[in-house]
């Protein structure tokens, strides 16, 4: 481990806004992306239950 | 082992196929990047110039490099759809350009926020910035046509002449720091010669890069399943499935 306390890892040598606006911006726009695409799936599966319905 | 290209090109086995897949490439993505922020944030040492502020590395440069290579896979499965006019081609190019979108808009935000606090300045117009700005705009505009056509088999071939033209742009993304005086830096690692970096800190990248690689390959076969049973929805298959009719197999 390269650090000695939590407050010099957030610190990043005074770099702390750049590298966490980085890693945190990255993670956020993945985390969306998983819930868009779940949210999207049950669409999909919904307009297919629909159909199916109607069909039978 | 000889794949069966044509069985999986069928819309129907791949989304089984796709269905299997997922799980075991979300769980991949989870250790590799628990492994590359390990190895990022603990065990690489700090840079001789940059100080800490380096580690943006990390998620700047694969997040890059899936931009491009998701731009290129689009334009591949382009010149497979027009040419073989498959089913499955347009669905994986349009799972794949939201994914491309994000890269492209992460590499210019991890980018600002590299280069003010080491050249001073968020935004430079230069070539490389300039053209993967390009490369931005040119997921946008695949997306934003694709979405605007009705019908889905025209959406596609339209969209896949952009994904084939614009393909052009990415080894001028690629080339532009050896083209042009850029203030972006060279390459880090390239195929001819050793990378220019520490051990730790090339194996941190290497391995958020194939994080990103699972991350990509994880949410296009969860997307491109959303888009067979979108479009497949009349068909017999789709309707007989259990997760749609309900009925357990």
């Amino acid at each position: 481990m390269r650090w000695d306390s939590w407050s010099q890892f957030w610190d990043m040598g005074g770099y702390g806004l750049y590298v966490w606006g980085s890693m945190g911006v990255t993670a956020l726009c993945l985390l969306l992306e998983v819930w868009l695409t779940r949210q999207a799936h049950r669409q999909a599966l919904a307009l297919a239950r629909t159909e199916a319905q109607e069909a039978s | 082992m000889a794949i069966r290209w044509f069985y999986y090109a069928a819309p129907q086995n791949f989304y089984a196929l796709a269905g299997r897949l997922w799980p075991w490439l979300a769980a991949l993505t989870l250790v590799l990047g628990l492994a590359g922020l390990w190895v990022g944030f603990a065990l690489a040492p700090e840079d001789a110039q940059q100080g800490e502020g380096y580690r943006i590395i990390f998620v700047h440069v694969p997040v890059s490099w899936m931009s491009m290579l998701i731009y290129l896979a689009m334009a591949f499965w382009s010149i497979l759809g027009l040419t073989f006019n498959t089913r499955l081609s347009g669905m994986m190019t349009r799972a794949l350009a939201p994914t491309g979108a994000m890269f492209a808009f992460l590499s210019l935000w991890t980018g600002a926020l590299w280069g003010k606090p080491m050249w001073g300045t968020w935004w430079v117009w230069d070539a490389r910035l300039t053209s993967e700005l390009i490369l931005f705009f040119l997921y946008l505009g695949y997306i934003a046509l694709t979405s605007a056509i009705d019908d889905v088999r025209r959406a596609d071939r339209a969209g896949a002449l952009i994904a084939i033209v614009g393909a052009i742009n990415v080894p001028i993304i690629y080339f532009s720091v050896k083209w042009w005086n850029t203030l972006h830096q060279g390459a880090s690692v390239s195929l001819t010669r050793s990378p220019s970096m520490a051990q730790l800190m090339l194996w941190g990248m290497l391995l958020m890069a194939l994080c990103f690689w699972a991350y990509t390959l994880t949410i296009v076969c969860y997307r491109v399943r959303s888009l067979i049973l979108e479009r497949e929805r009349y068909t017999a298959w789709v309707q007989a499935l259990p997760e749609v009719s309900g009925v357990k197999p």
